[in-house]
């Protein structure tokens, strides 16, 4: 007999899409840790002007920018940023939002009116436009690009989590433990909560992939990461200045982020057919 | 149904005026004294208590609990900046670009052609494009072709919209000249357009070469801004495709010896399409407001480039009273497709 974990793990190994993203991802994850160790770099001091703008070689296998820096090592250090970033974000949206989402589901009445309202508003907003709108208040840093990217993300899940709430709070094991003396605190973290998880897990993950590209949309258009810093969306911008000559500056960091995004779809869907069968197709 | 319409729209009364507060409030935490930044740094201190006072920027921002101490009265009480904002933007006045001078109510208007144009015809791509590979995929379940649409549809959802604006731009105008790089008319051509939607203005004006030129222009912009939609609608297809093909009544037509095309286009597809119009009707509201990162890569003069400017810019009123048109339009598109509901699926009871 297996465990629940151990069928949800072998579903997953079952499903391509599953195994591809978590190679993709795993690369990435990987490349970032050794990044500071096989090639130690430091943006603010990284100068070459004799070797600016050459095309793809075998020294510079992705060539060099304007500034003759060699694009490879800064496509390779861009994946801590952009790693960490989709990261932090997803986390900060994840606890905030199923907080939001457990409280208002759990107790309803005006605590669930309030929420769903609050909900409701930062929905109203296309997430692109409410990101910018908090780095223009906050400013643009890429701390603050975490945290616009995050709030983003918030009612994604709050809602999910006040759905899953509201169906898991009519069951008979919360009802079992609200008859045996359970508190609040301890029906919604012991008995609800983590019967909500496998969606969460899936969300999360595929909410990375989200962040990494709206953070990538931030640092283009300034409002994110700054320059030296080599994170992805910063250097596709720096590229477009000279892109009919040096195509090549630009078009590395983006395959860079399309392969990221990628592999935390894939492996969304890969999770979703492991933890919620009855949602797979 | 009407009933239920009418809850719908009154229910996003608190959620605009959450937006209201939200949007105000954000303009508000922004560091800076507006009137210095309009006046410059050399204004003298009376021109900038004048100017305070003429934008009301010398009340409170919420509530005037002082006026309601001193004087009692409850109406005193919103006496704040807050209600003069609101009150403003109740009669349509979202005020006037800080350095342009510009009426930024009728500057959305005249931008708005702009965007709902390069939204249709994003959408008409997507469509084109999501539409047939989505049915073709799952008629022909996990064979090479349908593995061919859901890659592609994954790497549309994951490649940055302005680096694949970069790349249109690069390969069909840059290195092939195909197509023009940005903006909506070449400089060359000279037009007074009527309605703002230039293809349908150059067709009211008898001018095709407009029309042809303005054609051009929107081919890369509609598709760098389709490709999102076009790979979310094309695994929508498929998907909701594959699900309807498993009913009875697709068993039941194919036994009565209907041709399989028949079996597919009036039988299947009508009830695969409804949960494919609800996407395509949210998404026609997303594109709509949120095509800032693609005009500012073409160059488009819609609202998404306007606000964006603004934003670096630091033109507040122009943040301010964009950013409250493009969340009122995302809600009422939003709120026209739950209603559309009703009319595509008659088994849909309002209550």
């Amino acid at each position: 007999m297996q465990n629940p974990w151990q069928r949800a793990l072998s579903r997953f190994f079952r499903s391509s899409s599953g195994k591809a993203g978590l190679f993709i991802v795993g690369f990435f994850v990987l490349a970032a840790l050794l990044a500071p160790l096989l090639a130690p770099y430091d943006p603010g001091k990284d100068r070459n002007l004799r070797q600016r703008l050459k095309p793809p070689s075998i020294e510079h296998v992705m060539g060099t920018d304007e500034l003759g820096r060699d694009i490879f090592v800064r496509v390779w250090h861009g994946a801590r940023i952009s790693l960490r970033v989709g990261m932090v974000a997803v986390g900060l949206a994840l606890v905030l939002g199923t907080l939001l989402g457990l409280f208002a589901g759990y107790f309803g009445g005006r605590v669930d009116m309030l929420i769903s309202w609050l909900i409701d508003i930062l929905l109203a907003f296309p997430s692109i436009l409410l990101a910018i709108a908090i780095v223009a208040v906050i400013g643009p840093s890429i701390t603050n690009a975490m945290i616009a990217v995050g709030v983003v993300q918030i009612p994604v899940f709050a809602r999910l989590m006040r759905s899953m709430v509201l169906s898991l709070k009519e069951t008979e094991f919360v009802a079992a433990a609200r008859a045996l003396g359970a508190g609040h605190g301890r029906v919604i973290f012991r008995h609800v909560l983590p019967n909500g998880l496998s969606p969460l897990i899936v969300q999360a993950t595929l909410s990375i992939a989200t962040a990494i590209l709206d953070a990538a949309g931030l640092g283009f258009l300034g409002l994110g990461a700054q320059p030296p810093a080599p994170e992805w969306g910063v250097m596709i911008a720096r590229g477009f200045q000279y892109f009919t000559r040096a195509p090549w500056i630009s078009l590395f960091p983006g395959l860079a982020i399309m392969l990221a995004v990628l592999g935390f779809n894939l492996l969304g869907d890969g999770l979703r057919d492991a933890l919620d069968p009855r949602a797979a197709r | 149904m009407t009933a239920y319409a009418i809850r719908r729209f009154l229910g996003l009364i608190p959620v605009l005026f959450g937006v209201s507060l939200l949007v105000f409030t954000f303009v508000h935490l922004i560091p800076g004294d507006p009137a210095r930044v309009m006046l410059g740094q050399r204004a003298t201190p009376e021109a900038l208590m004048r100017l305070r006072k003429e934008l009301h920027l010398d009340k409170p921002l919420f509530l005037n609990v002082k006026a309601f101490q001193e004087t009692g009265d409850p109406k005193a009480l919103l006496d704040s900046q807050y209600a003069v904002f609101l009150g403003r933007i109740l009669r349509g006045d979202l005020g006037r670009s800080i350095f342009s001078k510009v009426d930024v109510a009728a500057e959305l208007k005249a931008r708005f052609p702009a965007t709902f144009e390069l939204t249709v015809g994003a959408m008409l791509i997507a469509l084109l494009i999501a539409l047939p590979a989505g049915i073709a995929a799952a008629i022909r379940k996990n064979s090479v072709f349908d593995m061919l649409v859901m890659t592609g549809a994954l790497i549309g959802v994951s490649m940055p919209i302005f680096w694949l604006g970069l790349l249109l731009i690069y390969v069909f105008a840059v290195y092939l000249h195909w197509l023009p790089p940005s903006g909506r008319l070449g400089i060359e051509t000279s037009f007074q357009p009527v309605t703002g939607l230039l293809l349908l203005d150059s067709l009211l004006r008898g001018r095709l070469d407009v029309f042809v030129d303005a054609l051009r222009h929107l081919v890369l912009p509609s598709l760098a801004l389709g490709s999102i939609p076009a790979a979310v609608i094309a695994r929508m297809m498929r998907s909701s495709m594959l699900e309807v093909l498993t009913q009875d009544y697709v068993r039941t037509a194919r036994a009565k010896g209907l041709p399989e095309r028949v079996v597919i286009y009036k039988h299947a597809l009508k009830n695969a399409m409804l949960p494919v119009i609800t996407i395509v009707g949210l998404w026609f509201g997303t594109l709509l407001t949120g095509a800032i990162l693609t005009e500012t890569i073409f160059n488009w003069p819609g609202i998404g480039k306007w606000l964006y400017d603004a934003i670096q810019a630091r033109d507040y009123p122009i943040v301010q009273g964009g950013t409250l048109f493009i969340a009122g339009v995302y809600v009422i598109v939003n709120a026209l497709v739950d209603l559309s509901y009703g009319l595509f699926d008659p088994r849909i009871q309002y209550r």
